[in-house]
């Protein structure tokens, strides 16, 4: 799916150019006023600060490249039935694998008083902390949108939930895996030869189509927030592995069950956090868990602005047959500051550290709106202290810089 | 390779619930110690108040009483001091708590700015407490229960603070009766009221209710050095099923930056039958 292939590329343009052309219809919103059209496309460029490592990389230090999303949602009368769907895709302009489409979102859902029953492509969100997502796992990473792990594919899914007074209880059925998106042999952030997903490698002999399936409580009792899950399917993280002469990476998509946990204590100015999961699949099994807080200076220097403080530790004990983490014995220090002002200006900053490796990897987003309309964002990524032999090295001269615009219709 | 040959899983997961299980009756009984309290609270606050100015604000309160619910659709206009605007769409959805000592449910739902579109903000409130809030964000599909100690910061970059859109709760007060006055064509009582909630942005307020229907007509904030920081004027009061009056004006001027923000209501919708169930965290995803 992540390959443009041209006929698909032309139908959606088709698509576009249908929805502009309708959107920009005076009056239909009146005919159909539970229907909501909106979205955005974005402009982005990306500066290297260093030339490529390996060979066959895009010598350009320079990247641009232009995404689209759109938001369609319907909503019944009697709002008992809602209907989304969000198709996204990107052009990049040396990395045709990341060139790109996606559907975020494209399901059904009925609610009522007790229940909701959703069939279709979702994305769903588990987790409190800041510098690693660490028990997020229904929905695949799209990593070629951006190395931070924020940025998910749709994941086919039947989710019943039910709304207690003791918590909501959600079951969710995975009847198709999506694998994780790879860099190309052009593209940045990738070792020395290109990942190629057709050495992908199931334990399952049903493989995409083995039925993965979680349950999920999460509720809040005073000042706590809890969430604990148990999931048992395709591991969303490959492992990798040499194959053949050519010592080709392939990669393999192990069966595991997993339990994880995450807890808030949310207390004044205080916010305590901790995710952690225990996993059990390919070889021993696995602890992981981050543990910090976040403490936030209101209205400093008797301005509008706040101002954060976070602090994490990120701990696992995986073995080196495993899927690779680099959050295994790290600390997390950040701050984020937020100017509570017209533009709603923010900046999130971070430093992580190992501990054991002293790799150390910098990490700054900002954000500002621009008119009504319009989102300006600068993201820089850094890492520094990497070592030949360490996870990061094959990246390191990765570093980058980036601005984005957005504009929102 | 064999699943089940590392850990018992299987134990972890029935020690999991044996923890949740217990956890939940240590809720349970949290939860009535935590009902005494507040309603000890109420009792001591009601001795104390045998003032003229409670009674009137009493008597504003609760004419508002029994509404069950409410959705509105609000436009807001913030001006910096150069008069520079931008402008905010939100809805507000309202779950009335009979229960004078524990505060109404409220959700706001964003719709402009396009890029914040599809946030929404859920609160719990409690009278002398930090509310319980959750924010929800939409990009990420993420729900982050948040602090709100600080319900005296600007609210999405408005002069209006979180506190100032509950500041009609009755307990959140103390009150003192000053004088009566014109205010327009009409005469009214003001009253000054003095925060109970230790972190509020506030040393003290003036308000001024009319005594014709009884509603809040103007307020000034004092910041907690004491000095005048807000003056909001409500305005174009409406009344629904012959009962419940709500302004559809609100316009708060920060006296100390020159900036001002003004809140305009669409019409309100009473009594939509929404539950606890409209204002809960895990419905928050699906609110779109």
């Amino acid at each position: 799916m992540s390959e443009l292939k041209l006929p698909i590329f032309k139908k959606i343009l088709n698509f576009i150019i249908i929805l502009l052309i309708s959107t920009s219809e005076p009056g239909i919103a009146d005919v159909y006023d539970e229907l909501d059209i909106s979205g955005n496309i974005a402009f982005q460029l990306r500066g290297f600060t260093q030339n490529s490592m390996w060979s066959g990389q895009n010598t350009s230090d320079i990247e641009s490249s232009i995404s689209g999303e759109w938001e369609i949602r319907w909503r019944s009368n009697s709002n008992n039935q809602r209907i989304s769907f969000i198709p996204f895709a990107r052009w990049d302009e040396n990395d045709n694998k990341r060139s790109h489409y996606d559907f975020r979102e494209a399901y059904w859902a009925y609610q009522n008083e007790d229940f909701e029953l959703l069939i279709g492509l979702n994305k769903v969100f588990w987790g409190v902390a800041e510098s690693v997502h660490l028990i997020d796992i229904i929905n695949q990473t799209d990593l070629v949108e951006n190395i931070n792990q924020e940025e998910k594919l749709g994941q086919p899914m039947i989710r019943l939930a039910f709304q207690e007074h003791y918590g909501l209880l959600s079951f969710y059925l995975l009847p198709y895996f999506r694998e994780r998106s790879f860099p190309g042999s052009d593209g940045r952030f990738r070792g020395e030869s290109a990942i190629n997903a057709d050495n992908a490698k199931y334990q399952s002999s049903s493989k995409r189509k083995h039925l993965d399936f979680a349950i999920r409580y999460s509720h809040y009792f005073g000042d706590v927030d809890l969430g604990l899950y148990y999931f048992n399917g395709t591991n969303r993280d490959p492992r990798f592995s040499m194959r053949g002469v050519n010592s080709e990476l392939l990669l393999n998509y192990d069966q595991i069950e997993q339990i994880g946990l995450d807890l808030q204590y949310t207390n004044s100015s205080w916010l305590w956090k901790l995710e952690s999961f225990v996993r059990d699949g390919y070889a021993d099994s696995i602890f992981a868990g981050v543990a910090g807080f976040e403490y936030t200076f209101y209205q400093i220097f008797g301005g509008s602005s706040d101002l954060g403080i976070l602090f994490e530790y990120q701990y696992d004990d995986r073995s080196s047959v495993e899927s690779i983490s680099i959050a295994d014995n790290d600390f997390f220090l950040g701050s984020r500051w937020t100017s509570n002002n017209i533009n709603d200006g923010s900046i999130l900053a971070g430093v992580i550290l190992d501990k054991k490796t002293s790799e150390t990897f910098y990490s700054v987003e900002a954000k500002t709106r621009l008119k009504e309309n319009f989102l300006l964002s600068l993201e820089l990524k850094m890492t520094t202290n990497s070592e030949l032999g360490e996870p990061s090295f094959p990246q390191s001269r990765d570093d980058y810089l980036e601005l984005q615009i957005n504009h929102f219709f | 390779m064999n699943i089940n040959s590392n850990i018992p899983l299987k134990n972890i997961l029935y020690m999991g619930l044996f923890l949740f299980l217990q956890f939940n009756s240590l809720y349970a009984n949290a939860n009535a110690n935590a009902n005494a309290n507040a309603n000890a609270n109420a009792n001591a606050n009601a001795n104390a108040i045998s003032d003229k100015g409670y009674s009137i604000a009493a008597r504003s309160d609760r004419s508002d009483r029994g509404f069950s619910d409410s959705i509105v659709e609000m436009t807001m206009i913030l001006r910096n001091s150069a008069g520079k605007q931008a402008s905010r769409t939100l809805q507000f959805k309202t779950l009335e708590i009979p229960d004078e000592s524990v505060g109404d449910k409220g959700l706001i739902l964003f719709r402009t700015p396009k890029d914040i579109e599809g946030t929404a903000l859920l609160s719990h409130a409690k009278i002398l407490k930090s509310d319980d809030q959750w924010l929800y964000l939409p990009a990420l599909k993420r729900v982050k229960r948040i602090s709100s100690r600080n319900k005296s910061g600007p609210f999405v970059g408005s002069e209006f603070a979180f506190e100032d859109f509950t500041a009609s709760e009755l307990n959140k007060f103390s009150y003192k009766y000053l004088r009566e006055e014109n205010c327009g064509k009409l005469i009214c009582d003001v009253i000054e009221r003095i925060p109970l909630y230790e972190n509020s942005g506030y040393k003290k307020q003036i308000s001024w209710i009319d005594n014709s229907i009884y509603q809040l007509r103007k307020i000034e904030f004092y910041d907690r050095k004491g000095s005048l920081l807000k003056e909001l004027i409500l305005k174009d009061y409406r009344v629904y099923d012959q009962k419940y009056w709500r302004p559809h004006k609100l316009k708060m001027n920060n006296i100390q930056t020159k900036k001002s923000s003004d809140l305009i209501y669409d019409e309100y919708i009473f009594n939509l039958g929404l539950t606890d169930n409209d204002f809960v965290k895990g419905r928050l995803t699906g609110l779109r």
